[in-house]
C-alpha cells in the first residue's frame, strides 16, 4: 500500500516533470525539433496500439495503415474551413452535407478515432475468426481496400488529389498530451483484468476460453480499441504534416509501426514508447541515405526508398537474431527505477 | 448418496473425415461420483472432452448437463454453466504467475466495466480485491500458496498439473474433468494426487470424470468405469467389473506391448 501510494505519487511528478519540458519545449525548440517530437509522439501511440493488438493479444493483424486513414480523412473533413473545401474539391464537389462542417481539431481528432474504431468493429468481427496468418491476409486486404474506396469517394475524399490546407497544429501539447494519455489508458488496461484476458487469449486460447473467456468478444474489444487509437493518429498525422493523399497510407506504412513494436518488444509499452520514439528520430537523421552524396568529389546519386530498405534488414536482424526485442516483455517501473538509483549511491559510498 | 443426475450424453458421436473418433458413448453420471474414462492411447479420451466441453460438435448426440441440453454451446458458456476442465498436454499462460494464471477464471465473474477499471472505481477494486482473496485462498487448499508469485510454468510437473486443477476449481464448476492428471508423475506423486482429488471432491462437493492411464488411480478411486476402444464402449461398471472383463483385457494387452 505504502508503495503503491509513493509510485503514484511518483508517477505525477513525472508528468508535472514532462509538463515543465513539453512547456520549455513548445518556446524554445526549432521548427524543425518540434516537428521530430510531435511525429515521434505519434508514432508511440500508433506503436501502442499496435502493440495492443500484436504484442498484448496475439492477434497478427495488419490493417494500421487502413484504420489511420480512416482517422485522418475524418478529422481532416471535419476540420477544414468551407472555404479551402470549395478550392480543393475542384474536380467533383463536396458532399453538401460535409461542406459546411468545421469542428475544432481535438474534437474532431476524437471522431477520427471513433469513426476508425467502428471500421475497427465492423472488419473484426468476420475477420478475428481467423487465425494467424490468415488474419494477417485478411486485415491487409481490409487496408488496400480502404485505400481504394478513399481513392474513389471523390466527392466525399477528394480522391487520388488528396486533401490540402488541413489545420496546421504545431504544439507539443496537442501531440505529446495525446501520447501521454494513450500511455495511461493503455497502460491501465493491461494492468487490469481486461488486459490479463487478453494476454490469456494470446498465451493459449484454448485455455482461455475454458476459463469462461468469450474470446471473440475480448478479440474484438483488443482490436477495436487498437483501431481507435490508429484513428487518432492519422488524425494527428494530418494535422502534422497538413495535407494527405490516399498514397500515404500504403502497407509500408503498417510495416514500419511493426517495426516499432518488434524493435521495442511484443507485449512491452515501455519498449513502443522507446523504439517509437528512436524509429523516428532515425528516419530524419537517414534522410542522407536518399539524397546525393558527395564522397571526395565523387556524386552518388540518392535513392529514395533506401531508408526502408535500412528499416526492412533491421526489422529481419531483430527477428532472426534479438527477437525479443529492447525490452521483450519487460516494464519501466518505479520500484525498479529506485532499486537501482539506491545501487548506484550505495556503490559511490563504498568506492 | 442422492442420485441427481449431472451429465448423461446420449448416442455422443464425433467424426474426422473418414474416422470415427467417438461412437455411440453414453454416460450417465450423478451427483458426487468420481467416474473413470479410459482405454488404449487413441481410444478417443480426450476427443469425449472436447465435445463435453465445447472444443468440438459432435456430429450426432446430444449432452445434458443438470438437466438442460448443452449440445453444441460455446466452451466458455459450458464453462459458466459449471463445467470445468483440465488438460492433458498442459496449458498453462506462459506469461503469468501461479496467482495471475488462477485469477484469469473471475475475469467473467468480474460486475464492473472496462471503463471504472481503466479509472480504479471502487466497484472494480473491490471487486478485484475480493478475487485475489478468494483466489489465494484456493491456492492456499491446494498447496500452491508459497509459490503464488512464481511463474506457473517454472514449476516443477507435478505442480503444474495441480494448478492447472486449482485454475479449473477456480471456475468454481459442479463438475470438473480431468485430463490425465497423473501422466508423468512418479508414484509417490500419484499418491499424493489421489488423495488430493479425492479432498477436493469433498471439499467442493465435485462431480469428477476422471481420464487416466495409471490403473491403480483409477481403480483406486473411481465409482464407475467407462472403457473405450476405437471410440466405442467396450465395457462399463464397477472396477472389479471392468477388470474382469474380457475384452477389456484383450484391448489392454494388446497396448501394453504397443507402448513397450
Ligand atoms: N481435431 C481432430 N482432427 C482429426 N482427428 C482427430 C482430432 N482430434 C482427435 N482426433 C483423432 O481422434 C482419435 C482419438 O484421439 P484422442 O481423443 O486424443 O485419444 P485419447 O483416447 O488418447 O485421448 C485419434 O485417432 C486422433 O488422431
Ligand atoms: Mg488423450
Amino acid at each position: 500500500m505504502e508503495n503503491k501510494r509513493q509510485n503514484t505519487i511518483l508517477t505525477i511528478i513525472a508528468l508535472l516533470f514532462c509538463t515543465l519540458l513539453i512547456y520549455l519545449g513548445d518556446n524554445n525548440l526549432s521548427r524543425f525539433q518540434l516537428r521530430i517530437l510531435n511525429l515521434s509522439a505519434i508514432y508511440v501511440i500508433l506503436g501502442l496500439s499496435m502493440n495492443l493488438v500484436i504484442g498484448f493479444t496475439g492477434m497478427f493483424s495488419l490493417g494500421h495503415a487502413g484504420f489511420m486513414c480512416v482517422g485522418a480523412y475524418t478529422a481532416a473533413i471535419l476540420t477544414m474551413s468551407p472555404a479551402a473545401k470549395e478550392l480543393i474539391y475542384y474536380m467533383v464537389p463536396i458532399h453538401p452535407l460535409l461542406a459546411n462542417i468545421q469542428w475544432g481539431v481535438i474534437p474532431a481528432a476524437l471522431a477520427g478515432g471513433i469513426v476508425a474504431a467502428i471500421f475497427g468493429v465492423l472488419v473484426g468481427f468476420p475477420a478475428l475468426r481467423l487465425r494467424d496468418d490468415y488474419l494477417a491476409i485478411a486485415t491487409l486486404g481490409f487496408a488496400e481496400i480502404i485505400r481504394i474506396v478513399v481513392t474513389n469517394t471523390t466527392s466525399i475524399t477528394n480522391g487520388s488529389l488528396g486533401l490540402k490546407d488541413i489545420p496546421s497544429v504545431k504544439s507539443l501539447w496537442v501531440y505529446w498530451g495525446f501520447a501521454i494519455l494513450t500511455i495511461l489508458i493503455l497502460r491501465a488496461i493491461i494492468n487490469s483484468s481486461w488486459g490479463y484476458a487478453f494476454k490469456a487469449i494470446r498465451d493459449n486460447e484454448i485455455a482461455a476460453e475454458a476459463m469462461g473467456i468469450n474470446i471473440l468478444k475480448h478479440k474484438l474489444l483488443s482490436f477495436t480499441i487498437g483501431a481507435f487509437f490508429a484513428g487518432l493518429s492519422g488524425a494527428l498525422m494530418a494535422y502534422l504534416i497538413t495535407s494527405i493523399d490516399p498514397t500515404m497510407f500504403r502497407f509500408t506504412f503498417t510495416f514500419q509501426i511493426l517495426l516499432i513494436v518488434v524493435l521495442g518488444g511484443m507485449g512491452s509499452i515501455t519498449g513502443s514508447i522507446v523504439a517509437g520514439v528512436l524509429v523516428t528520430v532515425a528516419m530524419e537523421w537517414l534522410r542522407f541515405v536518399e539524397q546525393d552524396m558527395n564522397f571526395f568529389g565523387f556524386v552518388i546519386p540518392g535513392i529514395s526508398g533506401m531508408r526502408m530498405v535500412i528499416f526492412s534488414i533491421l526489422l529481419l536482424l531483430v527477428v532472426l537474431f534479438y527477437r525479443q526485442g529492447l525490452l521483450g516483455t519487460k516494464e519501466f517501473s518505479w520500484n525498479f527505477f529506485l532499486k537501482l538509483a539506491s545501487k548506484r549511491s550505495k556503490q559511490k559510498e563504498v568506492s | 448418496m442422492s442420485s441427481e443426475k449431472i451429465l448423461i450424453t446420449k448416442d455422443l458421436t464425433i467424426k474426422f473425415g473418414g474416422l470415427t473418433a467417438v461412437s455411440g458413448l453414453n454416460l450417465d453420471i450423478s451427483k458426487g461420483e468420481i467416474i473413470g474414462l479410459i482405454g488404449p492411447n487413441g481410444a478417443g479420451k480426450t476427443t469425449c472432452f472436447n465435445i463435453i466441453t465445447g472444443v468440438y460438435k459432435p456430429t450426432s448426440g446430444n449432452i445434458l448437463f443438470h438437466n438442460q441440453d448443452i449440445t453444441g454451446l460455446r466452451p466458455d458458456l459450458i464453462t459458466k454453466l459449471g463445467i470445468a476442465r483440465t488438460f492433458q498436454n498442459i496449458r498453462l499462460f506462459n506469461s503469468m504467475t501461479v496467482l495471475e494464471n488462477v485469477m484469469i477464471s473471475k475475469h467473467v465473474r468480474l460486475n464492473a466495466n472496462l471503463l471504472e477499471a481503466v479509472l480504479h472505481l471502487p466497484r472494480y477494486t473491490n471487486a478485484h480485491r475480493q478475487h485475489l482473496e478468494e483466489c489465494m485462498e484456493l491456492l492456499e487448499q491446494v498447496g500452491l500458496a508459497d509459490v503464488a508469485h512464481e511463474k506457473g510454468t517454472s514449476l516443477p510437473y507435478g505442480k503444474q498439473r495441480r494448478l492447472e486443477i486449482a485454475r479449473a476449481l477456480a471456475t468454481q464448476p459442479t463438475l470438473l474433468l480431468l485430463d490425465e492428471p497423473a501422466a508423468g508423475m512418479n508414484p509417490q506423486e500419484t499418491l499424493e494426487l489421489m488423495d488430493f482429488i479425492k479432498k477436493i471432491r469433498e471439499l467442493y462437493g465435485l462431480t469428477i470424470l476422471l481420464i487416466e492411464h495409471h490403473m491403480e488411480v483409477v481403480m483406486g478411486i473411481c465409482e464407475r468405469i467407462t472403457v473405450l476402444d476405437y471410440g466405442i464402449t467396450i465395457a462399463q461398471g464397477t472396477p472389479a467389473e471392468v477388470q474382469a472383463n474380457q475384452q477389456v483385457i484383450k484391448a489392454y494387452l494388446g497396448t501394453v506391448e504397443d507402448d513397450a
